[in-house]
């Protein structure tokens, strides 16, 4: 759905953008939230956070529980349709309100969902094709070494493969160290991951094998669900990787510590 | 249809361990992508292909009932006897009444599938015939007393070394060794030279059935299929249904789709068609004919929400690029039919009582629905059959209750964001001079085998309303 809107006419100046936190950028990595904001207005966008948001169903909604989620998929349709623009930093997030609404409501609601779908986008790809971020041309090639994860939402419901590497790239000199077997899931599988432990711990020790064999020291990506799930997975196997969100290291936030680590 | 799904968790952990497999699942997970990649990229019109098969598909599942009869017409013009079975008893009983119709001891098998769903060799072994399987993975598998645990490549579990293994069992080897593996190849061939030969009746599946000519279309990469069909005098034909398509044309583009995806070639070795019993001037061929036909539900997935399943080809593609079949294999989802294909298909043909953790052996992550040939959306299906697994309350009850407080809580967001901050910041206080916890109580799924990450002092909305104060007290 999301390609549709790469070719759009120059935007026009100042977008209006409502950022969706996420339910897991909001309890767990604040920092995340913060840097998209300052991504977007380096961007060129005025951002607000709309106050009344809370999660956008996807425990529920993947667990089955369609019940549940429609009045909650309702919520933050209600919530962010009056926006301009709505910028969610997680691939399965945006997929969720993208791909998932529109197939989950009817009737009305449905036309609403697909209203919202049409400017709703993750944070790389927004800040990439649609804000078309300004590449920082002086940006010294940095001496990081990141390798990046692809989250399958993202790869498979929005497209997203190229452009979080080239903002990595031009905003910050990063050139990503790429990933055997980028396009296989991590095992998070969001309740999956706690429904069936033992093969979830199976598929993100192959990931895991696969981050290590890069031989970066920084992993990032896109979703926080896979970067909890492969932080947790290397900490409880002595594995030595930083994992980042992709937001934090675009605006250059390194003091906050990595995912699990304490200060 | 036999299944043993219950225990999916357990059979899992079993095959996790075995490393020796685990290793050869993680090659096929790395290889079979590549391969059906390869195939694809080098054929330029292979969406296309695939929009036009499903199109073909849809219409004939639509009209299946006229397309059914139009093939039974056309079937029995050509001198076939065609009949309909609702279920794996009367499938098999019909299959063991035309053996004993021709006093038959011995039955050639091709690879079917069908005939693995309703359990037919251990039927009719029951009734004192010898069946013999054919294909080379099918016999390995049936002289390991074992079942399939890939659909395309029955014995993908085993090694070179364990096929030798059973081969030194099993057969009279005098001091032949059988060190390279083609020689497990000879061996196996020259056991079957004699079974065709021997065999009274020949039973084979069907990849499509076709409707304007009444012939069945099968496919292989042995040509044991052809031998069970030609050999032998009675040919029984057994498929599903579904498997019936309008017009030889739609049958050969199906045949391309399926090759690719199931092994990455642009056609198999033989793709055969059978249209009925020798005819005079013939020099070879069965004398009577038969087409079985099973329902086994098929009728009742037709009218249900899950019809879209019906579209599967069988290629497999599912399988090989869903990291959870490559994780722990076929047997231990205890089905016939293993991976996002079965995990769908099992519950279905069977009870979702009985399989319901199927369907939860699915990370969502899409890959499956990517490749399908058939373009099902898998992960839909599956999701929707956790949807019924939750109205029929199979499902663990904290779960379900737990999910139904986060989503009731996340629709009052005054309260959740007060309750969440107070979690937040007592789970920071606990765990923020590590950076982590090893166990938590209400998280044990996640703890069993990872950390779970401290989370920053406040939640984003704390803190973003406290800015919002500054900045307007300012
Ligand atoms: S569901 Fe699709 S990918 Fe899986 S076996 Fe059937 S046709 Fe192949």
């Amino acid at each position: 759905m999301n390609e549709q809107h790469q070719d759009q006419a120059p935007p026009p100046q100042r977008m209006r953008v409502s950022l969706f936190v996420t339910c897991l950028a909001d309890l767990f990595r604040p920092s995340v939230a913060f840097a998209s904001i300052k991504l977007l207005e380096q961007a060129g966008c005025e951002v607000t956070v709309p106050l009344q948001q809370t999660c956008c169903g996807q425990p529920a909604y993947n667990s089955g529980d369609y019940e549940s989620t429609v009045p909650l998929a309702q919520q933050v349709i209600a919530l962010l349709e009056t926006a301009d623009y709505v910028v969610v930093p997680s691939g399965s997030c945006a997929g969720m309100i993208c791909h998932h609404y529109p197939k989950l409501l009817q009737g009305e609601w449905r036309d609403r969902a697909l209203k919202l779908a049409a400017k709703t986008f993750e944070l790389t790809i927004f800040l990439k094709d649609i804000a078309r971020i300004k590449p920082q041309f002086d940006a010294p090639p940095s001496t990081l070494s990141v390798t990046y994860h692809d989250n399958c939402a993202a790869l498979r419901e929005l497209n997203i493969k190229e452009q979080p590497r080239q903002l990595l790239q031009q905003l910050c000199g990063i050139k990503v160290n790429e990933l055997q077997q980028s396009e296989v899931c991590c095992g998070f599988g969001g309740t999956f991951c706690a429904k069936m432990p033992e093969i979830s711990g199976k598929m993100t020790d192959d990931k895991l094998n696969h981050v290590i064999a890069t031989g970066a020291k920084i992993l990032t990506g896109g979703d926080l669900g896979c970067l909890l799930n492969i932080a947790g997975r290397a900490q409880r196997q002595g594995k030595e990787i930083e994992v980042r969100h992709v937001a934090e290291l675009l605006c250059g936030d390194m003091d906050t510590s990595p995912i699990g680590e304490g200060r | 249809m036999e299944q043993h799904s219950d225990t999916f968790l357990a059979n899992a952990s079993k095959a996790l361990k075995n490393s020796g497999q685990a290793e050869r699942r993680d090659k096929i997970g790395l290889l079979a992508p590549q391969i059906r990649a390869a195939a694809i990229h080098s054929f330029d019109g292979f969406d296309e292909l695939r929009q036009h098969v499903k199109e073909v598909r849809q219409h004939s599942l639509n009209n299946l009932d006229y397309y059914l009869s139009q093939f039974e017409k056309e079937a029995v013009q050509n001198g076939n006897q065609v009949h309909f079975a609702r279920d794996s008893e009367e499938f098999n009983s019909l299959i063991l009444d035309i053996c004993q119709q021709h006093d038959a001891r011995r039955i050639a098998k091709g690879k079917s599938m069908v005939t693995e769903e309703t359990g037919l060799n251990s039927f009719l072994q029951g009734a004192g015939l010898n069946v013999r399987e054919t294909d080379l993975g099918e016999y390995i598998v049936q002289q390991a007393g074992e079942t399939p645990s890939h659909i395309v490549r029955p014995a993908l579990h085993k090694s070179a070394n364990d096929i030798r293994e059973l081969f030194q069992q099993k057969h009279d080897l005098g001091a032949r060794k059988l060190d390279k593996t083609s020689d497990l190849v000879v061996e196996a061939r020259n056991v079957l030279r004699k079974d065709f030969l021997q065999a009274e009746v020949g039973v084979i599946g069907a990849n499509a059935l076709i409707a304007e000519n009444g012939y069945s279309m099968l496919v292989t990469n042995e040509g044991n299929g052809d031998l069970c069909a030609n050999l032998p005098k009675v040919l029984i034909v057994c498929t599903t249904i579904d498997r019936v398509l309008p017009r030889a044309e739609d049958a050969s583009a199906m045949s391309r789709l399926l090759a690719r995806s199931a092994t990455g070639q642009p056609q198999s070795c033989y793709t055969s068609f059978y249209s009925g019993p020798r005819r005079e001037g013939d020099i070879d061929g069965p004398l009577e004919t038969h087409f079985v036909l099973l329902d086994n539900e098929r009728s009742n997935i037709l009218s249900s929400d899950y019809r879209e399943i019906l579209e599967c080809i069988r290629c497999a593609a599912c399988l090989d690029h869903c990291p959870i079949y490559t994780s722990v294999g076929g047997h231990a989802y205890g089905s016939i039919y293993p991976g996002p294909i079965g995990s769908v298909l099992t519950p279905l043909l069977t009870s979702l009582e009985q399989s319901h953790l199927l369907p939860n052996a699915c990370t969502s992550c899409g890959r499956c629905a990517e490749v399908c040939p058939a373009d099902i959306p898998l992960p839909d299906l599956l999701r929707d059959l956790r949807h019924e697994e939750g109205i029929k309350k199979l499902s663990p009850q904290r779960w379900r209750y737990g999910l139904k407080l986060h989503a009731w809580l996340a629709r009052h967001p005054p309260l959740y964001q007060t309750l969440t901050a107070i979690g937040i910041r007592i789970l920071h206080r606990l765990g923020r001079k590590r950076g982590r916890f090893s166990r938590l109580p209400f998280a044990d799924g996640w703890t069993s085998q990872r950390d779970f990450p401290a989370p920053q002092e406040n939640t984003f909305m704390q803190l973003y309303k406290a800015k919002m104060k500054q900045n307007n007290e300012r």
